[in-house]
Parts: C-alpha cells; structure tokens; sequence
C-alpha cells in the first residue's frame, strides 16, 4: 500500500489522516504487532523481542500495521493536544484565550517535529533497529498524556492546583473561600470514587499468585484510568492478587454464561443485519443476574475507599494487605452504596471548573450588556470535571453536549427548560488518531461499549463497564501494553487513554467481504444542462481528480446520462472508444449489460479519461427538454446495488417525466406568508428509493445547479435517508455566474478527494437511564439507537436528542459514546469511538452554569427545521422564541433569589437571545418575500447536516475589521504569521465608513470597502489605486508583496483552510448589488420583518417577567 | 324475540371485532420487535402497514351498520375513533400508502412509543366493544 505521505497541513492533507498513521508510524508499529496482534505468550513478557523479527515481515507486506499513535499535528487547532490542559471559553477572565492557544501549538509541536523524523526514516525500517525512535516516542507519549509518578507526585499535584487557586478566586468573585475548601478537601473526590478501585470486596482469600501475574509485576503506581491523581494508599495495591482470584473465579463463572448466551444471539443476529456486528441488542436478560451481582459487587468497592477517614488512606502502612480494606468496607458497604453523589467531598475541582462555576453564576442583565459577543471564537465550555478526567475527554469538535452538566432527573431538565442532546461530528478529518489492531477489541458484555478511558479498572483483571456497570474480565491480551511494553498495566493501553481511537475491525465486524469504492455519476444532459455548461466543469475536475479519488486497485467507477432516455457507457476493455447505450423504456428501467457498465478505475483508465474529455461535447446539440431524473436514480440503484457505492447524481431542473416526475409548488407571491410552503416531500417515491439504497448500502448525493424551482423539498429525500450530501448552487451559469463555477470546481474537487467510509453504521450508546430519543442528520435510523450509513463522509455533522428516563441518582458522572463502524476506501473494516464523559449535577444553577449555548443553538436549529416539516414555520420560529423565554423565566424564578429588574440571564447563556435571533433571520426561517423556497430547504438540509461549527458561521457569522490588522496576538503556523482581529457586534453601527471589513458567514466571505477606506489599504491589499476603481465583481485579492497584502491573505486563507468547502470571497463596495446580502447577516440590526436585538431583548423581557 | 337488523349488526360486529383485536395485538408485537431490535424498520413496517387499512375500512363498516341501524348510542362510541382514523389517513405524507407509520420516522423513540400506546389504547377500546357488542346483541335478542 504505497499510500504517499501527504504534506500534513491544511485540511487537505487531512484528508487521508486515517491513513496516514500507515504510512507515518511504522516504527511503533512493528513494535505493537509482536505484542497483541499475534499470539505473544503472555506470561513471558519479555519474550516477545524474540518472536519480533518473525512476526513483523508478514504484517509489513500486508501493510497493516497495528498502532499508531503518530502524532501529526498538522492542525492544531483541530485536536486539542494533550498538553493543552484548559481549552476553556473566553468567558474566564484569566484565560486569555489568544496567549493559550499559541502556547498550546508550542507545545504541541515537538512531538510533530520528532514524528516527522520518524517518518523519513521509517520507511523501510529493518524492525530491530526501531528502539532508538521508539523511545523517543514513548517519551513523548508519557510525557504529555497523564501524569506519571507515585502517590507524591499525586499529591504534589494537588497541592499545585491548590495553591494556584487564589489567583483565580480572587479574579472571579466572591464564591472563592468556598469553593478553595472543596478545592483543598482531600477527602476523595467523588469522581475518584467511581475511576480507581483498586481493591475489591470479596473476603480475603488467600490463595496462591495466579501463576498470570509476573512475580516482578511493578505496582500500581499511577491510578488506573486516565489517573485522576488519587489519594489512594499505594500499598492497597497488595490486594489484587489475593482478591483477584477469588473474584475472576467468580467472575469466570458469570462470564460463561454470559459467553454462552452472547455467542447465541450473535451467531443467529449476524446472519441477518448490519446492526449484530457492530453489536448492539445483546441485552439479554440472562445476563442480568451475574451483571447485577457484580454490579453490586463492584459498587460497594468503588464507593467504599472514600469513605476510610483520609488520614487512613495517607497513613497505611505498606504491605498490610487486603486484610484491612475488606475489614473497613464492610460496614460502609452497604451505605456506601446509597452515598448522594454530591457529597462534602464533590467538587475538587480544576482550576478551570472553579473559575468557569463563578463566571457562570454570574447572572447578566442582557439589557445593560451592550457588548456582549466575546471578541475571540467563542469555546465551548470545559465540563467540571477533575482535570485528569477532563484531559482524556473527547474534543468538544468532534463531540459535544448541549449541558455540560447533566441533570439528575428529568424533572429537572424540564425545569431548566433547555434541550438536552449531543452533537456528533464523528467522521471528521483528524491529524492525529491512534488507530489500534489487536486480535480481541474490548468490549463490555452486556452493552457492548468498547472500553474508554472513563471505565474503571476494579483490579488489574477486572473493569466495570461506564455505560452500564457490568463488571467485565480484562483479557489477557490486553494486560500487556504495547506502548510502554510493560506487563500488567492495561489501563495505560491506548484504548483507556485516548476518548478518541480507531480499531482495525477483524472479520466478525463483516457480514460480506469489505467492499470496493465504486463511484457512479449521474449527469443530467437535458437541453437546460447543457446550457448552464456545468458539464464541462465537472468533467474538467473529475479528470483532474481521478487519481485522487480514495480508493485501491478495486475501485470502480462508471458513468449515466439522462435526458428523457437513459445513456449508459460501456467501457469494457478493448473498445477503442466508449460505448453509448441508451434506454428509452423509462417506465420499466434494466440495465443493458450486466458489466462494463462499472469498471475498475485503474484497468480502463484512458477509456474513463476518453470518455470525460468527450462528454462535454456529446450533447450540445441536444434539444431534449424533459429530465426522467427518477428511471435514471433508479437505473444507477440497480447497477450497484451488488456492490453499495456512492452515486453522484448532478440535476439542472425539476424531473419532468418518468417515475418521480414533479410539479412546480412554489408561489413566489405565497413566500411571503410563513403559512402554506411546501417544505414536505410531495412524493414518496425519492424517499422509498433512497430506503431501497440503503439497503444496498448505496448513498446518492445531489448536486443541484438549478435557476428555477426544482422541488429540493422532494428531491432531497434521495440523500437525506441514503446518508448522502446535498449541495445547491443557485443559478449556475458557466458564463453568467464565475462565482458559482469556481465554488462548484472548489467544493468538486473536496467532495472527491475527501475521506470515504462505506456500507457504516453509527451507534451511540449512554449511559444507563439516559436515552436517545430522536436523531437528526442524513441518515436512515434502523433501530433505537443505530443509525444506517450506506457512505459516511467527514464533512457531516449529526444531533441527537435525549431524555433522562431514570433519574440518575448515585451517579457522579455518565458517559456518552458513539461507535462508527465503516469500510475504508482501502477496504479495511475500522471501527471510530468516541467517548465523552459528563459531569450529574442536582441542582438547577448547576444545570445553568454547564449549558453550551452554541450547542444548544445548533440543537434547536435542528428541532426546529422538523418542526417547520410536521407544522408550520411560524410554529418552528414561536417555538425558538419560546425557548429563550422559557429558559430565561425558569432562571429568573427559579435560580434568582433576588428579583433584579431587567433581563436577567446567566453567564453561560448570555449569546442565547442573540443566536436565536440570528435563527430566526437566517435563511431556513426568516420570512419575508426574499427567500427562494429551495434555498430555504437547503439550509434546512445544512442545519441537519453541517457539524456545528459551520452551522455557527452560517447562522451567526464572524466580523472582523482588516484595514488595519497588525501581527499583535498572532496566530503562526507554519511560518505563516496569521493575524487575529478581534470579532465585532453584527450591527452596522461598528462598521465606519472609513474601513474595510470581513465577514466570515462560514460559505461565503464578504469583504466590505468603507467609502472613506484608507488609501493604503486600497492600493496596498486591493492593488487599485482608488476606492472608484475597485472592480464591481472582484472576488479575488491580488498577490501584492506589501506586509498588509500578506496579512490580509494570511487571514483569509487561514479562515479558508479550517473549513472543508470553499467560501467564495465577494469584495463588495456601498453601492454593490450584493450589499443587501452584507447586510442581511447584520443580525443586531432591525430589517424589514425582523426585530433589532434590542427589540427582541425588550419583547423577551416583556414575556418572561410576565 | 325477534331478529333484527340491529341484532345482525351486533353480530357481525362481534365478529369483525375480534378481527380487530387480533389485529391491534399484531401491531403491538409488531412495534415491540421493532423496540428490541429484532427487524429493520423497512421490512418490519410491512406488516404493520398491510393490516391498517383493512382495520381503518373494518371500523368504517361499524359506524355505517351502526348509523343504518340506528343505533345511535353504539354509534356514539365508535365515532370519536372513527375521526381519529380519518385524521391518521388524511394526514400521511403525500401519496404514500405507507399509512402513518414511516420506515424513517417510525425509529424515532417518541413516535414509535407514540405507536405502541396507540396499538394498547385500541386493543383496550376493541376488547371493551367486543364485550359491549355481545351484550347489546344479547340485549336485542331478548327485548325485541
């Protein structure tokens, strides 16, 4: 596999991030293999040096290595390094936000440094001669990932955190003293209690060493799991080996009933779905009795140690074994076991929760606050959990909840009166991923969660399972780690210390052979096609991409047009020119041939490249007006449903005959009445197709490049339940509309070279007594909690929204993950998970202080564009509205002990008004006459689909001035200095005429020139030598070689490089066509049908003191 | 003693009933596989769908034999459901025949509990009217 090593910058070289571990970390690789891929003998650790050179040679040639935590931190900004500790919201007065990040890039770098050396030379590595650049990486590893050291560094880093707590009381407010002592009391932390038992219940049975536990075996020393720094008696470590077989004794046994039943109900479910294999619905209720007793079991010992007096725990002394733990839980068994969660010991919190808890409490009078949007990029909040714990969470990028603070009972999110749900954007490019092969992939029995950094290890055999507390046997593969090659310590594995990890799949994770990329392209050569010229674009960049696209030796890719008949194009071998064959029998569609209508890329490569280059031209003589899109949609479905696939279907108007004909449903004088839009579907028939596709593992997208009506309400259907993509150009001439063409080429070429995982399923599991009830996103839902994804692609984002369905009491934290299992273009099975961890809190304030408002905003844009499907829009914009009210008036009767006058609001929820309004002004739902209804269904289909980044960008976009941009506070990367203008208010009040202003609305840039602009922004950066000569349509800034050009430049690619499609930069002056659209996005401002935010402030405040 | 065209109706009812009550118990189980995961929402809901037509024309029939009847009271009963079974029909996406229950929805927690309360309400509402059906009948039989 001579996967090239791409240049790691920007996210194009990301593109192949999961594949880049491959061809980077083959050094630890070799390494790791001997150890757990292959059959190492466990009890001989230091044996496996000698099966090394035996094993390694096989592996390299298959090209699979095992590990690889190759650190390629490319972007920074993507992945929160590990040694980044607080990533917290600009919110905290000391934070700073600018400084830390730079320091974060620091210090993340020389790890990517010492990679990149490892990859020159890694290529053809002999396997022996790896140590050296092991080592270092193995340093680098320890180093920046947890905190190693005995229990005095523990406690040393505890008093650290102590006593760099005055500082930031003292900047915060008056809560300090208080929240100092929880800080300082060293009664064990209740998270503690869940993540380090080291002990375990059963009574003290001496029994001989299992003969598994090297006699050397070094003692426990950092705290399991991520070791949150523990206040435990290292000398406890003395009692596993005399409980643990007592204890695996029993478990064994619990475990084989368990085995018997699970093997069962595998064997018979994977015959029949997708879903068995990535293995979910193993709940049998046989399992329910060992589990329970277990569960009580391991409970009675995880709550126990915090409840010896803390000087017990300090002052044992070593070497007196399990004897005295036992002898002391079993009084406080049984009451541990009922402790509130949030007890005196709660709350040893990190620096970062305290100061986030007093700056969230801080009610804020929105009325007074007049500048209330922060001026740096909004973080999001950091949940309150000790710091180690917090450090392995997921990135809030890639995984995020809308309450940081998880409400105990519903009862009490229905008094928040704020949605509760996540946001997943599990596919997304990352620069560093480890990837794990290991022959057995821990999972729990009973839920089948994968092991995650937030489990707890009872013992070193035993680990009880996050989600549902079922105590699980470690296998003896995993005792062994690869990375520091040490015997005995499965919680420093990869898989506990990373919430993020990818999994090599082995063959039980397959129902067929993995399949190959194949790619079908649709296109439309209808008259109306051919006039917009798109064809030419397409091709032009198809035939530019076609060695890029992802894939292997396998991959296949064919070709359909379709006017009112359907072309299909053989390509079989020999011909010295394609061959056209059409079907005019649009009523019944078959395929003409059974093969060479889909062929191998790399075998007919000039035969494709042929036909691309002739395409263009094939019909511009065409007079056929009529599009039969659905006999073409469902020809394409028959051509692949044998293999699954992607089919790119490129449409110019409404499908006129065949099945799936429409009709034109758009009144352009009704758009004005948010009453009677048709935002639903008026056929089933795109929606049964795309359920067929899924079924095939087939996903459509539908690139839409349409100047009249063409009914996306119904069209989308096709992608929106085959998991596929929509994208819309508005209007796309290729001589009227340039603008459009370089999107469309931009966002083309993206769209095929970007990451593609086939024939996935997503499953997100929680924990026990929270549950998933609705999902939003492109996809199909095939059971309560699996989602069906015939293509996952990593610009795709999904919501989910939850219910506490038993109160979580007894609970201190609960935990979050999503599994994706999909087949990589190099037809490798791998399996994504994502795990985060949360906080339970009790109290209503506390629910307050953990809300993330930008995920809440993203959370009920998506509630809300299916409530303008079921009901109505103007049901879907009251029920924003409502929202601010409901949870502002909540706050203030519920949370407020003081009524003050004014508009009362917590900190963290201070943008909330703001976003919403800025919902209700953006295309998906503003009213007014200005809004084409396809375009309001995009952005509908934008809001289920975009991960939430993008969707804040759309929904509330960034303003910075750039006329006088200076390198204070700069961002540098790769050498590239990037200045960082702070964000302005969206009023056309910060805007002066003698400036220049960007605006970043995530799709498109607009770069406004003040009418008094400084002449030597204009000549300096616009390269004109006066504000009259700015061209009307420029869209491109000149290359100058003055220091403001290159800034300029700097910022705005920077700006476009973070994203995956191409924003368009328009430089608009006063008297641009395209200033309404500048000033539409000017959301603090009043427009014709919509408030001010100061309206919106006063109306909201006129409900809730109501 | 006389028999009636209220007492053929009663009669028939009584048959038809348990129809419908063998029906409402198909959709439980129905839905109930689908919970615990044991079929794809897009084969299992053929079933489902296959049967609620025949319930919805099924009740229809009731409330006609009833009206022609004249038996105002029993039609009372019936109408309120026979309403909500005209609001199920009419308000089905598009020109689907999926009635009511879509493969993409139906998976959503709210709506698919939304269902298997629906299916219990009516198994209670048929299992009520079979025993009130066989009374009224008797009731005919004898007074007349």
């Amino acid at each position: 596999m001579a996967q090239p090593a791409r240049p790691a910058a920007g996210y194009r070289g990301q593109n192949g991030a999961g594949q880049q571990p491959y061809s980077n970390g083959p050094v630890q690789n070799q390494l790791m293999h001997s150890s757990d891929g292959q059959g190492y003998s466990p009890s001989v650790p230091g044996s496996y040096s000698h099966q090394m050179p035996a094993k390694v040679p096989p592996h390299q040639s298959s090209g699979q290595y095992n590990y690889s935590g190759s650190q390629i931190a490319s972007q920074l900004s993507n992945y929160q390094g590990p040694g980044q500790i607080l990533n917290r919201p600009t919110v905290a007065p000391l934070s700073g936000s600018p400084v830390q990040q730079t320091g974060s890039v620091q210090h993340v770098l020389p790890p990517a440094l010492q990679n990149s050396a490892a990859v020159s030379s890694a290529g053809s590595f002999p396997a022996g001669a790896s140590s050296p650049v092991l080592s270092n990486w193995q340093y680098s590893q320890t180093s920046v990932s947890h905190p190693v050291g005995s229990q005095t560094s523990h406690l040393a880093h505890v008093t650290g955190t102590v006593s760099t707590q005055p500082p930031t009381s003292l900047s915060g407010n008056t809560n300090a003293p208080g929240s100092y002592q929880y800080a300082a009391s060293p009664g064990g932390p209740p998270l503690q209690n869940n993540y380090m038992k080291p002990g375990s219940a059963p009574p003290p049975v001496t029994q001989p060493l299992p003969p598994l536990h090297p006699p050397s075996r070094p003692p426990l020393g950092p705290p399991p799991v991520g070791g949150p720094p523990l206040i435990r008696p290292s000398t406890l470590t003395a009692a596993p080996p005399n409980n643990s077989v007592s204890q695996s004794l029993l478990n064994s046994s619990a475990n084989q009933e368990g085995d018997g039943t699970s093997a069962a109900s595998d064997g018979s479910a994977i015959q029949n779905s997708y879903d068995a294999i990535e293995g979910g619905g193993l709940m049998a209720t046989t399992h329910q009795s060992p589990a329970l007793q277990n569960l009580k079991m391991g409970r009675s010992v995880g709550y126990s140690y915090p409840n010896l007096p803390p000087g017990y725990q300090n002052t044992s002394p070593p070497g007196a074994p399990g004897m005295q733990a036992p002898a002391l839980q079993y009084p406080d068994g049984s009451k541990s076991f009922h402790q509130p969660p949030l007890g005196p010991n709660h709350l040893t919190a990190s620096m970062g929760g305290l100061s986030l808890q007093q700056e969230g409490l801080r009610p804020v009078n929105l009325l007074q606050e007049r500048n209330i949007l922060p001026t740096t990029i909004l973080q999001a909040p950091v949940p309150n959990l000790h710091e180690d714990i917090q450090k392995l969470n997921c990135n809030p990028e890639l995984f995020r909840c809308t309450l940081t603070n998880i409400p105990q009972t519903q009862a009490l999110l229905n008094k928040a009166k704020l949605p509760l749900g996540l946001l997943l954007h599990p596919f997304k490019d990352l620069s560093q991923l480890p990837v794990v092969t290991s022959s057995t992939i821990v999972r729990c029995r009973s839920c089948r969660t994968y092991i995650n950094p937030f489990v707890s290890f009872l013992d070193q055999r035993r680990w009880k399972c996050n989600l549902c507390y079922r105590v699980n046997d470690v296998p003896e593969e995993f005792m062994y780690n690869p990375v520091t090659r040490a015997y005995g310590e499965p919680h420093k594995r990869p898989e506990v210390q990373n919430a993020t990890i990818e999994f090599m799949a082995p063959s039980e994770y397959m129902l067929r052979p993995p399949q190959p990329p194949v790619y079908l392209f649709v296109f439309d050569v209808s008259h109306n096609a051919v006039e917009t010229g798109y064809l030419n674009t397409v091709c032009k960049t198809l035939l530019d991409n076609l060695d890029l696209l992802p894939g292997n030796t396998r991959t296949k890719i064919g070709f359909i047009t379709f006017d009112s008949t359907i072309h299909f194009y053989s390509l079989q071998e020999g011909l010295s020119q394609p061959q056209m064959l059409i079907v005019s029998d649009i009523e019944d569609v078959f395929i003409p041939m059974p093969e060479n209508l889909l062929v191998n890329l790399n075998e007919n490569r000039e035969l494709i490249q042929d036909l691309l280059k002739t395409l263009p031209q094939m019909f511009t003589k065409s007079l056929e007006t009529q599009s039969a899109l659905g006999p073409a949609l469902q020809a394409a479905f028959k051509l692949m449903s044998p293999t699954g696939g992607r089919i790119s279907v490129f449409q110019t108007q409404l499908p006129s005959v065949g099945m799936g004909a429409l009709k034109s449903r758009e009144e352009p004088n009704q758009r004005a009445t948010a009453k009677d839009i048709h935002l639903m579907p008026s056929t089933d028939f795109y929606k049964k197709l795309a359920l067929d596709c899924s079924g095939q593992q087939v996903a459509v997208d539908l690139f839409l490049l349409s100047g009249q009506y063409s009914d996306l309400a119904s069209l989308g259907c096709i992608s929106r339940y085959s998991a596929g993509s929509v994208y819309y150009y508005q209007s796309y001439h290729h001589k009227h509309n340039p603008v459009q063409v370089e999107k469309l080429q931009k966002e083309l070429k993206r769209y095929l070279t970007r990451k593609i995982g086939f024939e996935a399923v997503m499953r997100i599991r929680c924990t026990k007594g929270l549950s998933i009830h609705t999902f939003h996103g492109n996809f199909f839902v095939r059971s309560t909690d699996l989602l069906s994804l015939p293509n996952v692609n990593p610009d795709a984002g999904y919501a989910v929204q939850m219910s506490v369905e038993e109160s979580l009491t007894d609970m201190q934290v609960v935990s979050f993950q999503s599994a994706l299992l999909y087949t990589s273009s190099k037809g490798e099975r791998r399996i994504r998970v994502h795990t985060m961890c949360l906080p339970v809190v009790t109290t209503l304030s506390d629910v307050y202080l953990g809300a993330d408002v930008q995920a809440i905003m993203g959370l009920l844009a998506n509630m809300a564009v299916d409530r303008s499907v079921s009901a109505s829009l103007s049901d879907a914009r009251d029920a924003l509205v409502n929202a601010v009210i409901d949870s502002l008036s909540a706050y203030r009767s519920s949370v407020l002990s003081i009524q003050q006058p004014g508009l009362m609001a917590p900190s963290s929820l201070r943008l909330f008004p703001l976003y919403v309004l800025a919902l209700l002004k953006q295309k998906a739902f503003q009213t007014g006459t200005n809004t084409r209804l396809d375009e309001r269904i995009f952005t509908m289909c934008q809001v289920k689909n975009q991960p939430l980044v993008y969707l804040m960008l759309m929904t509330h976009p960034n303003l910075y001035r750039v006329d006088n941009l200076t390198d204070e506070g700069a961002l540098n990367i790769n050498d590239k200095t990037i200045p960082q203008p702070p964000i302005l208010q969206l009023s056309v009040e910060k805007l002066s005429r003698d400036g220049a202003y960007l605006m970043d609305a995530g799709s498109v840039l607009f770069l406004w020139i003040g009418k008094n602009c400084g002449q030597n922004f204009i000549s300096q950066v616009l390269g004109v030598p006066n504000y009259g000569s700015v061209p009307q349509n420029m869209t491109h800034l000149p290359e100058l070689e003055t220091a403001e050009s290159m800034r300029t430049i700097a910022f705005i690619s920077w700006l476009r490089e973070q994203r995956p499609f191409f924003p368009i930069l328009y430089i608009i002056k006063d008297d641009s066509p395209l200033k309404s659209s500048f000033l539409q996005n000017m959301i603090e401002d009043r427009t014709e049908s919509a408030l001010s935010y100061y309206e919106f402030l006063l109306h909201i405040q006129q409900q809730v003191n109501k | 003693m006389a028999f009636t065209f209220a007492a053929f109706c009663y009669m028939l009812s009584l048959v038809l009933c348990a129809a419908l009550i063998f029906f409402a118990i198909w959709h439980i189980i129905a839905f109930d596989e689908l919970r615990t995961d044991f079929k794809s929402p897009i084969d299992q809901s053929n079933p489902v769908h296959a049967l609620v037509l025949p319930e919805y024309s099924i009740h229809s029939l009731f409330c006609i034999m009833f009206l022609c009847a004249q038996e105002w009271l029993t039609l009372g009963l019936n109408v309120p459901l026979l309403f909500y079974h005209f609001w199920r029909y009419f308000h089905c996406p598009a020109d689907s025949s999926e009635l009511a229950y879509d493969p993409p929805a139906v998976m959503n927690a709210d709506t698919l509990s939304y269902c298997q309360k629906e299916a219990w309400c009516k198994l209670a509402f048929y299992l009520l009217s079979f025993f009130y059906y066989l009374y009224c009948m008797i009731y005919t039989l004898v007074s007349s």
